[in-house]
Parts: structure tokens; C-alpha cells; sequence
């Protein structure tokens, strides 16, 4: 699909040399001077736009070409429009001529000098006076300017609302209200003659007017709506269309705007409704209600709404306009498209509810009946679901002042959609955008939320890379001191999750006889009954089951040939980000008990996931980084789970399976196993340290590595030396057996290679630090003070001492200028 | 609203590094950010548009990476489409949602939905809020109309050369970048000025 051909061509639009750009420039500004524009010059502006577009540098056009290319915005050809458009919005206007485009006019430009002159305003005020010229446009009457600039109006005050809400003024908004009801609200119920946008010949001699119809072909019996449809459509149908299409993001702009001042809002809109009583006899946007025939439930249960302000009148049309919506949405449509946008209109209509009701709470009980219903009819089909997640909003912001029970819609939500819908990109990303958005309200009306954490994972196991940044965000809020160690365990599977959700989307897409899941030996133990438990664990929908399962090895042996599965290692990738907010956050929300749980559950499952051997890798980098932080923080859980830690520490297998962290566990244990860190450290558990690490260290110098194992890494053996000695230097009766080693340690390695070490520089480095220890111990109270420092030493704070710290500070900017 | 949609590759291309996507259109609806909302107004007009283009290629980028981790956890093999197979191409597409941070690139968060149809990559970048299961139709609408009116399946280059076609489709099917509730006979009275544009 991408040829070579596009991509020389994009070449040579760049490197175009200048000589011949100008000569293009030319030849270019002498076709446009000529009478007819042929096409070589329409083949021209196309080159001229790929030449500037290619870059991402701007190129300045000759004044003459620029100015040859500003009328052909106006002229009658659309297709000179389009690329006169195109071209200018890729250069600069010409200085002094940014309002060169008529802008008094702007309201009547085509759709594409429109674009142009949009993209190139450089301030708020130009958007402004935009914007005043496009509502004084909608004020005047409609056959004043040409029909189809009408139609452009919103979607570019929209655009401008977007980016600068603040452009509108008090009676702009009015202004814009009167309009969208009668749009939205009184456009014509007849058919459009042929033509899309009344011609010059519709209108006098129209035969007898067709009602319009409903989607089902029946006839409509109320006001139109964008479900309307016939065989052509009037002005005013095509500005229904329009006007709801941004309604939405007006109420909430507008929403917005009127929040920030409710007192001066208040004695606006009362000034409103009684300029607006006054004006009532002449005011021309307040029709009759329904022009006779037609009424139908929504019209009819609708209030006199005449005397209310704008804003107001605007919200109930609104809210008047969803409801019927909503009733169309059950008719059935004929074509596949049209059942499409029942949906979108179905997920439009709850959130201008939604949006109307927050801003006028009375409305809510007005809307709960239809809501309820709609959810009703739609809740049993997951088809629906990207609907029912704004109806979930509807009953979050407003079932609690209502009263009514929205369990059922929790269970939904945090129960079938992620179990069921796991694989759906669109809704996983509406889902937890909800949640991330909800957060808080969540938090505290709906405490099935936490609960749920092991189904809302599933979306992560599917499609990690789409979906991490959201749990980033989202899993702070899923650790509590009652979650942390199952959601723990849980992360820590989730490339099991993983697998079996693949497995899972197998065997209900392949029948079981089908061949493409044959030769998957974890195919057949997911259908299995013999291993069911062990992956319906894995599938659970809520947590609170156990934190984990007793045979986990069994479930990772099964699931060993999923290790080179594409989604499964993409899942792998991202647990370690994963883990690190968690045990940022857990540090946070755990006792020292709980902290403690943690650190087994690390020892534990250092040896126990699934293989591979990157994610063991990663996970094991992880754990040390945090074993560490939690260590340091709290002192003393060394010396309480001071036996899981030696019983680790002391078993030489670690040291070539779990470097990282057999590393990190054996400097834990030298540097906090003292009676600093907790007085209940007696010299019976020094001890007891000291030779199950004493004998790891022998057991490792004194012969080759177990077959299969590499060499023990040199960090690892100088880790232990090092603990050793730090142990020593606390417990003095040690220190002659450390000597002893290290002095039988420096005898072995001169006399040549030794098998734990084959890099003589690291042998070198091994031996030179044991030197470095003994000699130390040879003074035992030194050795103390250094290997165990007071914490006034190793948390110095001098330099917060302005007496201390002046002549340092002295000191150091001499150094620095100094050494220029 | 919708504020910008791309065309753009989603397969290796010979002369850029490994990641890299090369933007085949784009059309960014709405004034100048920069200029109207004040942050960058210190930022000359060819800086400004320089930040514009490097915003556009994050886009690109990250979802070139999207769609291809995408393919390859699903681990569908692409099957070649030729001209006249558009529709079946477009059923096979890959589609799926970019969550862009606020900041990352654009001031705001944005959401930015993609349509994989072989090696090129449509997208639409809209505000979170908007209702995207509309956007979605809409794109998957605007994605069927480039692949007939500029034939991108053939291996020409008339998505460079005949990009105004784009431009007139995004002028009826996404006004200004809104996005719009058509039913089948307001599409159909659109689709109809299209065809006797592109007749033309």
C-alpha cells in the first residue's frame, strides 16, 4: 500500500533545490494569471502543497504567488478552494495581511477559506470578534446569506468554544440557546424536497408535504431528531443534526463558564427571566408548543417551559429531545449503520441527561424513570455495554439522591464487563477511563470496587501496552492494607492471567475437535476438569478467595509453552512498573506486620513464577530494590523475620539462582541484624547468622559451581564477606574465624585460578577487599565504628548547621572557581 | 471534538529507523493552539508549526507501536488486499484506542483512535469526553471513503497528490472536526456531493 514511489516523492518535495523551487514558483503565478485555470495548474497547487507539507520547516511563498492564491479561496470552483486552502494553511500570511480574508465577511466564506482563516488567527480577541460575527450571522435572517455557510456556523463555534471558551459573552450564549431550542426542538416535520439543502426551486411548488419517518419506516409522530429520516431534508433538519451533535459540549462548556460565580449567575438569570417576561409578546423564538396534530408522549409530559430564561429553556429541550431519543432507539432500523448510531445516540443521550441533571438537580427524579428503564432493556445484552457505562455514570452522580439501588449495575460493571468483555480495546478504554475518572466517588460509594481488582486485571493480561498507563494511575487505588498480599500474588501471575485468557478465547472460539488448538498441551489442561481449580482461580472475579494457591508450580509447569507467547510477554513487561507503585504505595497503607507478610511473600515467590527468564530476572531486580527500602525503613522487621531471612540467606542454591537478591537479603541481614536496629538482636542470633553465612561463603570458594550453575557472581562473595565482617565487628568472639578465612582465602588465590572465579581482576578485586576487612578487624573498636556506624554518621547533618557548614561551603566555591 | 486525523504507516519504511512512521496526511482542525490559548505565544509562527509537525509524529509514532504490538499479540497474519477489496480490508483492520497523556503531546489529555488497514495506520485524535463510539464510526466511515476516492490500496502515491480529495471527505464527513449524528439518508446526501466532487 505505501510504495516506493510516495516515498521519493516525499523525498524530492524535500530536497527540492531552491533554484527550481523558484522556477516552480513562477511557472505557478504565470498559470494563475492566465483566464482559464486548467489542469496543469490544479496539478501544480497539488505539487506546491506536497513541496510545503513534506517539511517541517515553513516555507515562505513569494509575495506574488501568495497573493495570486487568496482570490482562488472565493472562487466558484470548490476544488480551487480546497487547494488554495490547503496550500495557504501550510505558509504564513503575508505580514500586515493576516485579516486580508475578507474577515468582515467571515460568516459567508465557504468551508474552506473558513478553515484557513480559523488556523491562522493569532489571538484570543481575532477568535472573539469571530465568534460575535458568527452569532451575529445566526441572528439575522436566514435567507440573508447563502444556505450552506449556515451549516458550518456551529461546527466552527464549536471549535472556537473548545479552545477558548471564554470568547463568549453573557448574551452570546443566550443568543446561541434561543437558537439550538428552536433548532433542536422546532425544526420541520415534513420532508425536504430532493434536494439536501433547500434549492432555489424547492419550497412553491412542493406537492403535498410528506410527513418525515421513524427508522422502523413508520411515520413520525414528533419532532424530528437526527433519527428522523426522509427523502431529502430542510435547512432546519440539517441544523437539528448540527445543533446536537455539539449539544452536548455546549452544556458542558456552559456548564463550566456558569460555575465559578453563582450569586452574579443567579441575578443574571433572574434579570433574564424578567426581561424575557417582558419581551415575551414579540420575542420570535417562542413558538407554540407543537404546531397541533402531533403530540406525543414526550411533548406531552412536557412543562410550559416558554417562561423560562434560555439557559433553562435550552436544558429542558434538551433534556426533552434525549428522552425522545432514547424511545426512537427501540424501534428497529433497516439498515446496519442506522442500529450504529441508535448506540451512539443512545450513549449521547444519557450524557446530556447525565450533564442537564448535575446542573439542575430537580430534573433527576424527572429522568430516573427513563433510566431505569433503558437500563432495564439493555443490561441482559453485553452488546450494549459501551451504553450502559454512561448509564453507570448516570447512577453513580445521581443514585444516591435519588435513592435508588444501583448494585446491580456495580455487578455489571465490575463483575461481567471485564470478565466477558476482556478483549474489547474500546470498552477496556472507556472502562478505565471511568474508573480513573471517578476515583474518588468510587472510593467511597462503591466498595465492591477494590474488591474487584483480580477481574479488572484481566483487561491489563489481555492488552498490557494499551492499557498500562490507566492502572499506573489506577493501582495506588487498589492497595489497602486488606488487599496488598493477594493483589501481590496476583501481579505476580498476571502473565498466567495472561496465558489463560488466551486459552480461554480458544476453546470457546475452537471447537474442541478443531485443529487449531491442537498440539497445545495447555489447551488440554484448561479443559481439564483434573486442573480446573487451579486456572478458575486464576479467572476469579473478586478477591477475598485466598491469597494465593498451594499448587502454583503445577499451574506454571502446565503453562511452561506459553512462555513465548507474543501477548504473554508484553504482559511480562510491564509487572515490574507494575510492582513498583505498588510497594511505593503499600509502604504507605501497611503496618510492620503486614510489611513483614510482604517480605515472606518476596522470599517465596523470588523462586516461584512462571519461566522466563527475562521476567525472573526483572521481578527479582524489583523485589531487592524493595526488600531494601523496606529494610531501611523499618530496622527491626530484620530481626522479626530474622529466621525466613537466614533460612534463605543459608541456602547455597540461591546464590546462583536468585543473585539479585540473595545479594540484597545477605547485606540486609550484615547491616541490620544489631542491637542498634533492635534491641532484641542477642548475640545467639549473630551468631547463628554468621555461620549460615560463613558456610554459603566456604561452600562457594572451596569448590566448582553445581553442574549447570555459572559462577558465582563476585558482588555475591564480596557481599558476604563483607556481612561477615560487619557481624565480627559486633560480636568480638567471631573475628578470629573470619580472619582465619580470609587469610586462607588470600593463600588459595595466589596460588593461581581458583574455579568459583575465572576473571583474575575480579579475583584481585575479592582478595584486596578481604585484606581491606582483616585488617580492619584487627582493631576491633574501629572495626565497629566503621562497619556499624552511629547513625549520626552515616545521616550526617552538619550541613545544616550554618557555623559547621559556612567554611564547607567556602571551601567548595573556592574549588570551583579555582579550577576554571 | 475531534482535533486531528492522520494517515500514516504502520510498517517498516526503507529510509526511517525502526518505530518511525511517515505522516501520509494530517489535518489539524481549529485555530493555532499556541497563538489562541497563550502558552507558546512566545514561539514565532514557524516554531509554532514546527511543535505542531512533532506533536503529529508522536501521534504517529505511538501508534504505529500500538498497532503493531497489537498484531503481533493477536498474531493474525495480514492478508494482502487489492484495489476493489476495500470493504474487505476494512473488515480486517485492526482498530483500538492510544491514551495521550496531558502533556504528552498535547496540552490536554486526548484519546486517539486508530484503524490499522494493512501497512497504514487512520486516526483520530479527540477529546476523551467525546462520545467515541460515534468517532469510531466515523472513522471507520472516513477510513472506506480514502480507500476508494484516493485508492490507497494500489501502490499509487495519491494520497500526496491528490490530497484535496481528503481535505473535501473531512469537509462534509467531519466538519471542522465535529463530529456528526448522520443517519443513512444524511450520510447518503453527503456522500452524494462527495461522488460529484470526486467525478469531477
Amino acid at each position: 500500500m505505501y510504495s516506493h514511489g510516495s516515498e521519493s516523492l516525499i523525498k524530492q518535495a524535500r530536497e527540492i533545490q531552491e533554484s527550481e523551487l523558484q522556477k516552480f514558483y513562477s511557472r505557478l503565478v504565470k498559470l494563475l494569471q492566465g483566464k482559464e485555470i486548467g489542469h496543469e495548474t490544479v496539478d501544480s497547487l497539488q505539487r506546491l502543497h506536497l513541496i510545503l507539507s513534506a517539511t517541517k520547516y515553513t516555507r515562505t511563498l513569494p509575495s506574488e504567488l501568495q497573493k495570486r492564491l487568496v482570490p482562488l479561496l472565493s472562487s466558484p470552483s470548490e476544488q480551487l478552494q480546497v487547494l488554495s486552502s490547503a496550500v495557504l494553511r501550510e505558509t504564513l500570511p503575508l505580514s500586515g495581511q493576516e485579516h486580508n480574508y475578507n474577515q468582515e465577511h467571515f460568516s459567508q466564506l465557504n468551508s474552506h477559506a473558513a478553515a484557513l482563516l480559523l488556523s491562522q488567527t493569532g489571538s484570543r480577541a481575532d477568535l472573539s470578534s469571530l465568534c460575535a460575527q458568527l452569532l451575529r450571522s445566526l441572528e439575522s435572517r436566514p435567507s440573508e446569506g447563502p444556505s450552506h455557510t449556515l451549516t458550518n456556523t456551529l461546527p466552527i463555534l464549536n471549535t472556537i468554544l473548545t479552545h477558548s471558551p471564554e470568547c463568549l459573552t453573557e448574551d452570546n450564549m443566550t443568543v446561541l440557546s434561543k437558537k439550538l431550542v428552536d433548532w433542536l426542538r422546532y425544526a420541520s416535520i415534513t420532508q425536504g424536497g430532493g434536494a439536501s439543502s433547500g434549492g432555489f426551486f424547492t419550497g412553491p411548488r412542493s406537492r403535498q408535504p410528506v410527513p418525515i419517518a421513524e427508522l422502523d419506516g413508520s411515520v413520525s409522530g414528533d419532532f424530528f431528531t437526527v433519527l428522523c429520516v426522509g427523502q431529502g431534508f430542510t435547512e432546519d433538519q440539517w441544523m437539528n443534526v448540527y445543533s446536537f451533535s455539539m449539544l452536548r459540549h455546549w452544556l458542558l462548556t456552559y456548564h463550566s463558564g456558569s460555575n465559578g460565580n453563582t450569586t452574579a449567575d443567579a441575578a443574571n438569570r433572574l434579570q433574564l427571566s424578567l426581561s424575557l417576561s417582558h419581551s415575551h409578546s414579540f420575542s420570535n423564538d417562542d413558538r407554540s408548543e407543537v404546531d397541533g396534530s402531533v403530540v406525543s408522549m414526550v411533548s406531552a409530559t412536557s412543562s410550559s417551559s416558554r417562561l423560562l430564561p434560555p439557559k433553562e429553556r435550552l436544558r429542558e429541550k434538551a433534556f426533552q429531545y434525549c428522552q425522545r431519543l432514547i424511545e426512537q432507539c427501540d424501534r428497529k432500523a433497516h439498515k446496519r449503520t442506522d442500529t450504529d448510531l441508535q448506540k451512539a445516540c443512545l450513549v449521547e443521550a444519557v450524557c446530556i441527561l447525565d450533564c442537564v441533571c448535575v446542573e439542575d438537580a430537580s430534573l433527576v427524579y424527572r429522568a430516573f424513570p427513563c433510566i431505569k428503564a433503558l437500563y432495564g432493556r439493555l443490561s441482559s445484552d453485553l452488546s450494549f455495554a459501551r451504553v450502559l457505562l454512561p448509564l453507570a455514570q448516570f447512577y453513580l452522580n445521581h443514585g444516591e439522591m435519588a435513592a435508588v439501588d444501583c448494585e446491580c449495575v456495580w455487578k455489571l460493571v465490575f463483575s461481567r464487563f471485564p470478565a466477558e468483555l476482556f478483549n474489547d480495546p474500546f470498552l477496556a478504554h472507556e472502562l478505565l477511563r471511568f474508573l480513573r475518572v471517578n476515583l474518588e466517588s468510587l472510593q467511597l460509594r462503591v466498595p465492591q470496587y477494590t474488591r474487584s481488582f483480580p477481574n479488572l486485571l484481566k483487561f491489563l493480561a489481555w492488552d498490557s501496552p494499551a492499557v498500562v498507563d490507566d492502572f499506573v494511575d489506577l493501582l495506588p487505588s487498589l492497595v489497602t492494607a486488606g488487599t496488598a498480599v493477594e493483589l501481590l500474588h496476583t501481579l505476580l501471575d498476571l502473565p498466567c492471567l495472561s496465558a489463560t485468557l488466551v486459552l480461554q478465547f480458544r476453546s470457546t472460539c475452537l471447537p474442541i475437535s478443531e485443529s487449531g488448538g491442537r498440539g497445545l498441551m495447555s489447551l488440554d489442561a484448561f479443559r481439564s476438569p483434573s486442573y480446573r481449580g487451579l486456572f478458575l482461580f486464576l479467572l476469579r472475579g473478586e478477591a477475598g478467595s485466598g491469597d494465593t494457591i498451594d499448587r502454583l508450580s503445577t499451574l506454571h509447569e502446565l503453562l511452561a509453552e506459553a512462555a513465548d507467547w507474543p501477548r504473554v510477554i508484553q504482559c511480562t513487561q510491564t509487572v515490574p512498573v507494575l510492582l513498583h507503585i505498588f510497594f511505593n504505595k503499600v509502604i504507605m497503607v501497611a503496618d510492620e506486620k503486614l510489611l513483614a507478610h510482604l517480605i515472606l511473600v518476596q522470599l517465596e515467590r523470588s523462586g516461584l513464577l512462571l519461566n522466563i527468564p527475562n521476567y525472573i530476572k526483572e521481578i527479582h531486580r524489583v523485589f531487592s530494590c524493595h526488600l531494601l527500602r523496606l529494610c531501611k525503613l523499618h530496622p527491626s522487621l530484620v530481626v522479626d523475620q530474622s529466621h525466613e531471612l537466614l533460612e534463605f540467606a543459608g541456602t547455597t542454591a540461591n546464590v546462583y539462582s536468585k543473585e539479585e537478591i540473595y545479594t540484597h537479603v545477605v547485606w540486609v541481614l550484615g547491616e541490620y541484624l544489631s542491637v542498634s536496629c533492635d534491641s532484641r538482636c542477642s548475640v545467639r542470633l549473630i551468631t547463628s547468622c554468621f555461620e549460615a553465612l560463613e558456610a554459603v561463603l566456604f561452600e562457594i570458594t572451596s569448590s566448582a559451581p553445581p553442574p549447570g550453575a555459572c559462577r558465582p557472581a563476585p558482588r555475591v562473595i564480596t557481599t558476604l564477606m563483607s556481612a561477615l565482617a560487619k557481624l565480627a565487628s559486633r560480636s568480638h568472639d567471631l573475628i578470629p574465624r573470619v580472619s582465619l578465612f580470609l587469610s586462607k582465602l588470600r593463600t588459595v588465590a595466589r596460588g593461581g585460578s581458583v574455579p568459583w572465579c575465572s576473571d583474575e581482576e575480579d579475583l584481585v578485586a575479592i582478595v584486596t577487599r578481604g585484606e581491606e576487612l582483616w585488617s580492619l578487624l584487627k582493631a576491633p573498636g574501629v572495626a565497629q565504628s566503621v562497619l556499624t556506624p552511629p547513625p549520626h554518621v552515616t545521616t550526617p547533618q552538619w550541613h545544616r548547621d550554618t557555623n559547621v557548614a559556612m567554611p564547607l561551603r567556602l571551601r567548595l566555591l573556592t574549588s570551583l572557581t579555582h579550577s576554571q | 471534538m475531534v482535533r486531528c486525523f492522520l494517515i500514516n504507516t504502520v510498517c517498516p519504511v526503507g529510509a526511517l529507523s525502526a518505530g518511525e512512521s511517515r505522516v501520509l496526511y494530517s489535518r489539524v482542525f481549529g485555530p493555532d493552539v499556541g497563538a489562541v490559548s497563550g502558552q507558546q505565544q512566545q514561539l514565532s509562527p514557524e516554531e509554532r508549526r514546527l511543535l505542531q509537525e512533532e506533536k503529529l509524529s508522536v501521534v504517529a509514532r505511538q501508534v504505529r507501536s500500538a498497532v503493531s504490538l497489537s498484531r503481533e499479540a493477536s498474531g493474525r497474519l495480514l492478508v494482502e488486499a487489492v484495489p476493489g477489496e476495500e470493504a474487505l480490508a476494512l473488515q480486517d483492520a485492526d482498530s483500538g484506542v492510544v491514551r495521550l497523556r496531558a502533556g504528552d503531546p498535547f496540552s490536554e489529555e486526548m484519546s486517539a483512535l486508530w484503524l490499522g488497514v494493512q501497512s497504514l495506520g487512520f486516526v483520530l485524535v479527540c477529546e476523551p469526553h467525546e462520545n467515541l463510539l460515534l468517532a469510531e464510526g466515523t472513522l471507520r466511515n472516513l477510513t472506506r471513503h480514502c480507500l476508494e476516492h484516493v485508492h490507497l490500496l494500489g501502490g499509487g502515491s495519491e494520497v500526496l497528490l491528490k490530497s484535496s480529495r481528503i481535505d473535501v471527505l473531512l469537509s462534509r464527513l467531519l466538519p471542522h472536526g465535529q463530529l456528526l449524528f448522520l443517519n443513512h439518508r444524511f450520510a447518503q446526501s453527503l456522500e452524494k456531493e462527495v461522488a460529484a466532487y470526486m467525478a469531477k
